[in-house]
């Protein structure tokens, strides 16, 4: 096995994991706390990466772009919190999902309208276009290594704004008891959009990261909130630790068994029937361990305790 | 007769006899509209007995849409351009056979895994399976994989022509009718009244001793193969088979479908996928941007109107 290619796809599997997280811990955080089903997180995702792109192209710097872009994001959120979610938090979860089916419609021919059909490319400034070489074969652009430090650094903010701030405790005390906390004056109206649009400009953030490389596209976000949904069943839904491991999990899975299945397969069986078979079976390995963590533990890994 | 039955028999006498009409007078492509909608009702009140007798908000439906589909697509395609000769033919039966079969095993496995869980996660599972078969079939590229698979055959039944396009309505609309009437037929048989029992209380089911799990993995296979049927018609409708229709888009239309109609009703689905196709071509005549109203129009709906459209029939009663 070629260890160069092992480590390139090691890091890309690392940095599709950080991209899932950043979306799911958005999804989870909005589920956990007010316990409502936002399918139309992959639009917000989508949303980002659209102003962030266009951002680019106006201000012709990325990063200022990001930074104005976030707050866009935001802004997007709290709207759809107050417009949508607000009405809804009372009723039940088919209610969340078609209404939030609606939006992403929505969402999407809006950018379509704003933004034109075609997608957007995102240029880099130089210093993150370069590519730093590790080892004679060993290259990594260096955006990448950006993704997967932006990743780690979000994760490392939401652990210490969630376990070390007054608004994080709020956050962990409306996900056990909405009621108590409710009681002891708090405005939760205010700490729910607050939350609201802090899993979007999580999910915008996201959506941002990934459009130098894919280009802002629209539909971009359809596809990843079910992966993202796979992670937080896996995960158990409403824990940020168990988003973090399984997105990280199934980031690698997902990478490594698309460049790798083919070889185990060709150990045990023959080299066509490994040719044929690997691609399907790659493309619905992570579905297969959601199965299969599911058939063990239907909460998921690491449920939360108490709700 | 009740208000409801006879607004349903009037209803379904429309169906029957507008088509035609529309056909015989030269508008060919509204009977063409009518199969569509017809097809996609079989497939909404399949997934009525689940999500609105059984309470199971499935988003994986489409999957068994699709699914049916290439039952019949995957057979045509030997039997056009060889390979596979066991599974190679056009006969009406052994496609449709092999429709209903592979859904419902289809949902026999998913459903045992599914059922284990419950509410949201339920959702985002049969969500997850769905885009699984999504995926597995675009990476086999035999089948056209992204593309899709265009069969220039339909299936033959005896006594039927399908490439006639007022029979293959005549047997998406019969095929509607008796479904509806199965349908009908458990939701008020024993069965029926422990899957409706579980909606409204789980725990009362399980403590008068019904295995509801069971119950439920039944109602989940009944409602896969009839769907999965409506796919090998809707797969002779199009002949042209692609993993779109199995994207996740097309579960949230379904379920669309029967909300909007009336979830928990004999007509609800019926009336829901033909609000859902009408407005779908009205809107997409006017502008390209038709998703825009359409899906304003779908948060309206959930915000605003409770028990659709039957429910507004109803009269605001019940």
């Amino acid at each position: 096995m070629d260890l160069s290619l092992f480590v390139i796809q090691f890091l890309n599997g690392l940095q599709l994991g950080l991209l899932l997280f950043l979306v799911a811990s958005g999804l989870t955080l909005v589920f956990g706390i007010l316990d409502f089903v936002n399918l139309a997180h992959g639009a917000l995702y989508m949303l980002g990466a659209f102003v962030c792109a266009w951002l680019t192209q106006v201000l012709g710097n990325f990063l200022l772009a990001v930074l104005l872009a976030l707050p866009v994001t935001a802004v997007a959120g709290l709207l759809v919190e107050r417009f949508i979610a607000r009405p809804l938090y009372a009723r039940d979860h088919l209610d969340h999902v078609l209404a939030t089916f609606g939006l992403i419609l929505v969402i999407d021919t809006l950018v379509h309208l704003v933004f034109g059909p075609e997608g957007i490319a995102v240029p880099l400034p130089d210093f993150l276009n370069g590519q730093i070489r590790l080892t004679e074969t060993l290259v990594i652009p260096s955006f990448r290594l950006m993704i997967i430090g932006a990743g780690l650094a979000a994760a490392a903010g939401l652990y210490w704004m969630v376990t070390h701030t007054r608004l994080g405790m709020l956050i962990r005390a409306g996900a056990s008891n909405r009621t108590m906390v409710s009681a002891l004056g708090v405005d939760i109206e205010r700490l729910f959009a607050l939350v609201f649009a802090l899993g979007a400009a999580l999910a915008g953030l996201a959506g941002m990261l990934i459009a130098p490389i894919t280009e802002a596209s629209i539909g971009m976000g359809n596809n990843i909130i079910i992966t993202a949904f796979v992670v937080i069943i896996v995960g158990g839904i409403g824990s940020m630790k168990g988003a973090f491991i399984a997105a990280l999990m199934i980031g690698l899975i997902d990478t490594l068994g698309r460049s790798y299945l083919d070889d185990l397969f060709k150990l045990v069986m023959s080299q066509d029937a490994a040719e044929t078979s690997a691609p399907a079976i790659s493309a619905m390995l992570i579905y297969i361990i959601m199965a299969v963590v599911l058939a063990l533990r239907p909460q998921g890994l690491f449920p939360p305790k108490a709700r | 007769m009740t208000r409801m039955t006879w607004i349903t028999l009037t209803v379904m006498a429309l169906l029957a006899v507008l088509p035609p009409v529309f056909f015989w007078t030269g508008n060919a492509f509204y009977l063409d509209l009518a199969t569509r909608l017809t097809i996609l009702a079989i497939a909404a009140v399949s997934l009525n007995l689940i999500l609105g007798y059984g309470g199971l908000v499935s988003f994986g439906h489409a999957a068994c849409l699709g699914l049916g589909a290439y039952a019949v697509g995957i057979p045509a395609h030997h039997w056009l351009y060889g390979g596979m000769d066991a599974l190679a033919t056009t006969n009406g039966f052994v496609q449709i056979g092999l429709a209903v079969a592979i859904t419902a095993l289809f949902a026999l496995v998913t459903g045992a895994v599914c059922l284990r869980t419950r509410g949201v996660y339920f959702i985002m599972i049969t969500m997850a399976f769905a885009q699984m078969v999504y995926y597995l079939i675009v990476s086999i590229e035999e089948y056209g994989g992204d593309d899709g698979l265009v069969i220039d055959t339909r299936s033959e039944l005896p006594g039927f022509n399908l490439d006639d396009p007022l029979q293959l309505f005549a047997l998406a609309y019969v095929s509607l009718v008796v479904v509806m009437l199965v349908v009908r037929t458990i939701v008020n048989s024993r069965f029926g009244m422990v899957l409706q029992g579980a909606k409204g209380n789980e725990e009362r089911m399980v403590t008068l001793g019904f295995n509801v799990y069971l119950y439920r993995l039944v109602a989940y296979v009944i409602s896969g193969a009839i769907c999965g049927y409506a796919g090998a018609l809707l797969g002779n409708f199009t002949t042209f088979i692609s993993p779109e229709m199995m994207d996740w888009a097309r579960s949230g239309e379904l379920m669309f479908m029967v909300i909007l109609g009336g979830a928990a009703t004999t007509l609800g689905p019926v009336l829901g996928s033909a609000a859902f196709i009408v407005l779908e071509e009205f809107l997409g005549r006017l502008t390209i941007y038709w998703h825009l109203p359409f899906g304003l129009m779908l948060i309206g709906v959930v915000l605003f109107v409770r028990g659709g459209l039957m429910g507004l029939l109803r009269g605001g009663k019940e």
